[in-house]
């Protein structure tokens, strides 16, 4: 009787659409908000700490060099190839310094670290779940949030800046490479403009970035992962959706952050 | 008479969604004695187990460890409570991002922060009760059986010298002869220690190794309870049904 009343009302599919998002985003926002407590409050753990920021920040280091490095050449060629129209090149080193710190630094530090980390992350807490592994921390005493997710949650937010700082520096590098080197700029000039160009604000709108998206990283990878069911399969689904949520997420908190540090100039 | 009932279900009603699995179970564990919860797949033996060991809340009635409802309890009481109890998990859980004597010590080392040297010593002795050798310590659970893993749990589980030992099924996917040496072990935690256990299984061979007490478990309540002894002229028809697997009876498959 209930499906032949389904049938006829279009509304109610919608409903359910409606509802199931406000459950999904309730389930996250409660998530999220144990994740913050657990890692404010005690018991802190050391050792799984350190593992996580070697994980996630000393093994993310060359792909994040080589993304931002490649980057930053290629946004150099991009400028005087295309914005010569323009007579860009006369402010080629301004132009780079500004993409590279504001917004390919930290993006791309957080893409890569989205693919690297979250989904390490949801396959780890995921595969934990599946295999009871999650309710024998419970039973050995140990709360899951303050052991499992407050340390990827603190390596992330200390991880994701560092390597946002090492990006924007080794991708600078990359435009003045090929500015010197292709295009025939003098390297101390080039160098000069960049220093006298860059404001302290512009390196820190990267790095409050950078901040963010290493919390979406990480909380987007344990999330997923801890609501994992249903075996192997379950565990490719939750790492999946760790990518493609914390990569979602990190585009539409770079706008805001953005027009958030554009309004106050 | 709490003195007497160390965990008892009572009244408990639990459920996922629209299907009902336990309904007003009532249980008691006994101090020392060996509880086996029998039943078919899905008729909430685990569920009943989980709720015990605090994994799970229950929708209705009381889950009491030594008289204490579970869910009444604070946080710090409630890891009181829990910290007298170990579980040994089907598929053994250990942590394999951890060697095997940190997996055993585990709850020193991060509740109760033992140092690493006293938490390994106690590792290494609890593994020496499992009969497991100290070169296993420094594996990692990968590199070990699933008969020694389940070793490994049972250390783990026995580490802190609890009181109450949950096993959810024990000797399930094990050779015959690990699957004794596991009851062995569990019989020695109860006979030798006075721990009191509660097993969930449907090995009857296990069980009748293991039990003092029997409970058959079907349709989210007890249809049966008894002696172990009973499980070898069952005139209980459902429990006949159960020991002698026959297809028909009073026992309903899981839809």
């Amino acid at each position: 009787m209930a499906a032949g009343r389904e049938k006829l009302d279009p509304l109610s599919p919608l409903g359910r659409g409606v509802l199931a998002l406000l459950a999904a985003i309730g389930a996250a926002s409660s998530f999220i908000g144990r994740a913050v407590w657990a890692t404010i409050t005690p018991p802190w753990y050391g050792r799984p700490l350190l593992r996580q920021l070697w994980a996630m920040g000393y093994l993310s280091l060359p792909v994040v060099g080589l993304t931002a490095g490649f980057t930053g050449a290629a946004l150099a060629l991009n400028i005087v190839s295309g914005g010569s129209r323009i007579n860009a090149d006369q402010v080629l080193p301004q132009i780079v310094a500004l993409g590279i710190t504001r917004e390919l630094g930290p993006v791309l530090t957080a893409l890569m670290l989205a693919g690297r980390v979250s989904a390490a992350i949801a396959a780890e807490i995921g595969a934990m779940r599946t295999s009871e592994q999650i309710d024998a921390l419970q039973t050995l005493s140990t709360d899951p949030f303050h052991y499992l997710i407050a340390p990827r949650l603190l390596a992330g937010l200390l991880a994701a800046p560092l390597l946002t700082a090492i990006a924007d520096l080794v991708g600078l590098a990359g435009g003045w490479s090929v500015a010197v080197y292709h295009l025939d700029f003098d390297p101390r000039l080039y160098a000069e403009r960049t220093l006298d160009f860059l404001s302290p604000g512009d390196v820190g709108v990267g790095l409050v970035k950078a901040l963010v998206f290493g919390a979406i990283v990480a909380l987007m990878g344990c999330l997923n992962g801890f609501r994992a069911t249903g075996g192997a399969r379950g565990v490719g689904r939750a790492t999946t959706q760790g990518v493609v949520t914390a990569a979602v997420l990190v585009f539409a908190a770079d706008y805001a952050i953005t027009y958030l540090a554009a309004a106050r100039p | 008479m709490i003195g007497d009932d160390v965990l008892v279900w009572r009244e408990v009603r639990k459920g996922f969604g629209r299907s009902i699995v336990l309904d007003r179970l009532d249980m008691t564990a006994r101090r020392g004695r060996s509880l086996v919860i029998l039943g078919a797949s899905g008729q909430g033996k685990s569920v009943a187990l989980k709720l015990a060991a605090g994994l799970l809340q229950p929708d209705a009635g009381q889950v009491l460890i030594e008289g204490r409802d579970l869910a009444r309890q604070s946080a710090a009481g409630r890891k009181a409570l829990l910290a007298r109890t170990g579980m040994l998990f089907q598929g053994a859980a250990l942590f394999d991002s951890l060697p095997v004597w940190e997996n055993v010590a585990f709850r020193l080392l991060n509740a109760e922060r033992s140092s690493r040297a006293e938490g390994r010593a106690r590792a290494l002795l609890a593994l020496r009760r499992v009969r497991l050798d100290a070169d296993v310590a420094d594996k990692r659970p990968s590199q070990l059986s699933g008969g020694m893993q389940k070793r490994v749990g049972l250390a783990r589980a026995i580490v802190a010298d609890p009181e109450l030992l949950f096993f959810d099924e024990p000797t399930t996917g094990l050779d015959p002869i690990t699957a004794r040496a596991i009851d062995a072990l569990i019989l020695d935690q109860v006979r030798r220690l006075g721990c009191t256990a509660v097993t969930i299984t449907h090995d009857i061979a296990s069980a009748r190794r293991i039990g003092d007490d029997i409970a058959l478990l079907g349709r989210g309540r007890i249809l049966w309870r008894g002696p172990a002894a009973a499980l070898d002229r069952p005139e209980d028809p459902a429990l006949d049904q159960f020991v002698h697997g026959r297809a028909e009876g009073p026992l309903a498959l899981a839809p």
